[in-house]
């Protein structure tokens, strides 16, 4: 698992946020675009990718798109 | 004493016994004078629920109602019921764009095709006396509402609230009603996976009108109506329990 290919498996589940804001620093939950659909589709798409089933407190608990990459990374 | 919503001499089958909604059902029903038959998939959860239950020769029967032989095994155990609740029910969170093959057989297998064919096998082999009830568990989601990400669950409620009312009309020639309860967010270990946070969940709580989820019992007390004789002239209905969120 590599944190660049995380970023953008993570940045094509938004339809209006350009991919180019998607960084490890990205602070995810501040993004207009963020909802309780998108968690739920970040969840989706983890599973789905790593399969690694993350929670609602990982998501929580993560600032940054690093963090939950991290967090991510614990469970493999 | 004069009640009209007592189970005095009843046999009630209720299914996904284990816990939540189904051991509610199961503990009231046998504290209303029914004697209980319950299933369940997990041994150990359904022992807990049996030793809760009130008066004698009630009957437990471990059975996974994700495996279709269950069925026939419940029925060829059963003795002849006076009412049944089809409670078993499992939830998957996956918003539409994820759903995939596995998940919505797994879900629909368990909420819908199982009780649709344990109601068939029940009445064909004559273990539903005529002027029995049949209640569903059915949901707000797929009936009155949608949840994000809980298009699989939705679309399993819905079938079964459309099969309830079907089933009630085909099965009013035996006199036996069919009838579901739909109830909101109630507390139960569905609610423990994790997936919802905690803080979200007490959010959620207060789109209620009357400020809470409910609680299992008030479900149960719900199907005890339906399968009562106070309901006798009830069927192809489904009873809201929702603490007012549809009304908004």
């Amino acid at each position: 698992m590599e944190l660049k290919k995380f970023i953008e498996n993570f940045a094509s589940q938004f339809d209006e946020t350009e991919a180019s804001v998607f960084n490890a620093d990205t602070v995810f939950k501040s993004l207009d675009e963020w909802s309780s659909l998108m968690a739920l589709s970040i969840m989706a798409m983890v599973d789905e990718e790593y399969n690694v089933s993350i929670k609602g407190n990982d998501i929580k608990n993560s600032k940054t798109m690093e963090d939950l990459y991290n967090v991510i990374k614990s469970k493999l | 004493m004069y009640n009209p919503f007592s189970l005095e001499g009843k046999t009630i089958l209720v299914t996904g016994a284990s816990s939540g909604i189904g051991r509610a059902a199961a503990i009231e029903c046998s504290k209303m004078g029914a004697t209980v038959v319950i299933t369940g998939r997990n041994k150990e959860r359904l022992d807990e629920t049996y030793l809760q239950l009130h008066g004698e020769g009630h009957i437990q029967l471990v059975a996974d109602l994700k495996e279709e032989e269950s069925i026939s095994y419940i029925i060829d155990n059963v003795p002849v019921l006076d009412g049944c609740v089809n409670n078993a029910g499992i939830t998957v969170t996956l918003p539409t764009s994820f759903i995939n093959k596995d998940a919505l057989n797994n879900v629909l297998q368990v909420n819908t095709i199982s009780p649709i064919l344990l109601t068939q096998s029940l009445v064909k082999n004559k273990k539903i006396k005529n002027g029995g009830s049949i209640v569903f568990t059915c949901s707000t989601s797929g009936v009155y509402n949608a949840v994000v990400g809980n298009a699989i669950y939705s679309a399993s409620k819905g079938a079964i609230n459309g099969f309830m009312k079907n089933a009630a009309l085909d099965l009013a020639a035996k006199n036996i009603r069919v009838n579901a309860v739909s109830p909101g967010m109630i507390h139960t270990n569905i609610l423990e996976s994790g997936i919802i946070s905690e803080e979200q969940l007490k959010e959620d709580m207060k789109k209620y009108p009357l400020k809470r989820y409910g609680e299992p019992e008030e479900v149960a007390y719900a199907m005890i109506y339906l399968l009562s004789d106070a309901s006798k002239w009830i069927t192809g209905s489904n009873l809201l329990i929702d603490g007012g969120l549809t009304l908004l």
